[in-house]
């Protein structure tokens, strides 16, 4: 099903005449209500009357979460304080929290993405969503909440945590779709046996999993564990929050909602704007936020985008899935990783779990890289050739996919820190001074 | 009972190399009584292998400690005080093609009995061909009351 089918299967030029008008109406409403743009304009001689075309919009300076951050809590909002119904924020681990707020109709904007990202998962009227993502300041909770009751579906809002509860409540209530981080889906699933709950007993058949990076690998293992179609959700706080983008049960990539957020790829390094199919930064920049309208944000996410006509029917651009973050990416011993080539070489392997965690060192000179993997526990047979095997099979897949040596350290499950939200996953003990 | 038909399971631990986690094992042991024991350590982790009084017990400290715990069936063949006398038992397997995964020996005070732990490849094969050569095994009883 397609919820809003006018809007998701428009064609190419009535939608572009849509994203100018919105855009224009936008620069014209930013120019006028938020004093921090203004000035940005200001700075490089911009009116908001310069831009006449989509291309048009490369000419405005980019936001970034620095500039978020120094806004801090709330110099971005376009509205008054008395139009503002919700409030979130980001958690602020590095450094000062990105607020975002929210108008009544923002609200209904949030519902209605998340609505799409529903359909898309094969939802239908009543079915229950347990959404596993954490109710509070984290956008996640809320706003897939607000998707469930705009969709017309039952929320189950049992928040992350109590994994035991959280399998009770999947196995009673016997609710059709989960919603949560991939990493802590992955342990509900494996927890299931534990509790011996069997996928007879449950009743899911799909999950909406997003707020971190995840792979093909752990997708597969998802589907197996759980007997579901998993799909991949995108969004951030900066920009509304999750359901910027979504799967669709082509799994082709996730579709933009470019009817709301009008996606640019630019060259990190020369701010060029990139081509289709061209690996960069994502850009956002939205169309339709009324209290925190955001120009040309830099996500420092890392994808491409395909504008062809997807098979479901949808014509709304696609995102080709995060391949790493601008600044999430190491270098050691000179070479570029992002974690989430180790993530993909280890699900290559038989006996990983999925839980695990990177170690950057250095001795003296010499960068190390340690990567601890959790074993896991069917694969586990008291026999030494096995894991000597697996160590090795890990070591090789790691090797051809990042060409680094790496130590592997085989763990126990469960010992490794597992994240009900965001995974920590590296730990960079490196000083770089 | 000593019989030619039975086999004994044992626990495999998985032990990663990180100070204490090998006591921290032991400890969850505390609560039965180890008949048994060997330590097989690879640069960077180790399996114990051990018999003990009672698995269940055994195994439910262990994992509700997280420790990685399989249990596996294995032989425990009495070998004869001779010389050579394992060899000339082991033999047996390998003209049949099957593998000794892991070995491991103890004795009985009280019988003077030498008691070989063997973990094989095949372990089916292994036990028809431990009744059908007659071999000595010790049951799981048999060692709890004499060991």
């Amino acid at each position: 099903m397609i919820w809003n089918e006018k809007v998701e299967c428009m064609g190419k030029e009535e939608k572009e005449a849509l994203q100018l008008k919105r855009l224009k109406e936008t620069v014209n409403y930013v120019y006028e209500n938020v004093p921090l743009y203004k000035s940005k304009f200001d700075e490089v001689g911009l009116t908001p009357d310069d831009i006449q075309t989509l291309k048009d919009i490369e000419k405005i300076p980019f936001t970034t979460k620095e500039d978020l951050r120094s806004a801090y809590p709330f110099d971005l909002f376009a509205v008054s304080q008395d139009d503002v119904v919700e409030l979130h924020s980001s958690s602020g681990t590095t450094g000062k929290p990105v607020v975002a707020g929210y108008t009544k109709n923002d609200l209904d904007l949030w519902g209605e993405i998340i609505a799409r990202a529903i359909a898309m998962a094969g939802g239908k009227k009543h079915d229950k969503i347990q959404n596993a993502y954490g109710y509070g300041l984290f956008t996640g909770g809320f706003g897939i909440h607000h998707g469930a009751l705009k969709f017309g579906a039952v929320a189950v809002p049992i928040s992350s945590g109590n994994t035991k509860k959280q399998i009770e409540v999947m196995e009673d209530f016997q609710t059709n779709i989960l919603t949560c981080t991939p990493s802590y889906a992955l342990y509900i699933a494996e927890s299931l046996e534990k509790y011996g709950v069997s996928l007879d007993d449950i009743n899911l058949k799909s999950g909406i999993f997003g707020a971190e990076m995840w792979t093909e690998g752990l997708r597969d293992k998802l589907e197996e564990k759980l007997g579901i179609l998993a799909l991949n959700i995108y969004g951030l706080t900066e920009i509304l929050g999750p359901g910027v983008a979504t799967e669709c049960s082509k799994k082709n990539g996730l579709h933009i909602n470019d009817d709301c957020f009008y996606p640019e790829i630019i060259d990190p390094k020369t701010n060029k704007t990139l081509g289709e199919d061209e690996m960069g930064e994502l850009v956002l920049t939205t169309l339709t936020n009324e209290a925190m309208p955001i120009l040309r944000y830099r996500t420092k996410d890392l994808t491409s985008i395909e504008k062809d006509k997807c098979d479901c029917g949808r014509t709304t651009v696609r995102m080709m899935g995060i391949k790493g973050r601008t600044d999430d990416m190491l270098k050691i011993k000179g070479v570029k990783v992002f974690p989430s080539q180790i993530e993909k070489a280890m699900h290559t392997v038989e006996g990983v779990s999925g839980n695990y965690q990177i170690i950057v060192s250095r001795e003296a000179t010499l960068d190390e890289l340690q990567i601890k993997v959790e074993i896991s526990k069917d694969f586990f047979t008291g026999e030494i050739k096995k894991l000597d095997l697996m160590e090795i099979n890990l070591f090789n897949a790691i090797r051809s996919e990042t060409g680094l040596r790496a130590k592997i350290i085989l763990s126990e499950p469960d010992s490794l820190p597992k994240s009900e939200g965001k995974a920590k996953r590296v730990i960079d003990k490196r000083k770089f001074e | 009972m000593i019989t030619n038909e039975h086999t004994v399971k044992e626990l495999s631990i998985f032990v990663n190399n990180k100070k204490g986690k090998l006591q921290d094992a032991l400890n969850c042991l505390s609560g039965v009584n180890i008949r048994a024991l060997s330590i097989a350590d690879t640069l960077k982790f180790g399996i114990i292998r051990c018999i003990v009084s009672d698995n269940e017990i055994a195994i439910k400290t262990l994992e509700d400690n997280h420790f990685l715990v399989k249990e596996n069936e294995v032989a425990a063949i009495i070998i004869d005080d001779k010389p050579n006398s394992l060899n000339n038992i082991l033999n047996i397997f390998t003209e049949k093609d099957i593998d000794i995964e892991y070995a491991y020996a103890f004795s009985n005070n009280k019988t003077n009995e030498a008691i070989v732990i063997i973990c094989f490849s095949d372990m089916e094969l292994a036990k028809d061909l431990i009744k059908k050569e007659n071999i000595k095994v010790l049951t799981k009883e048999y060692i709890d009351e004499n060991f």
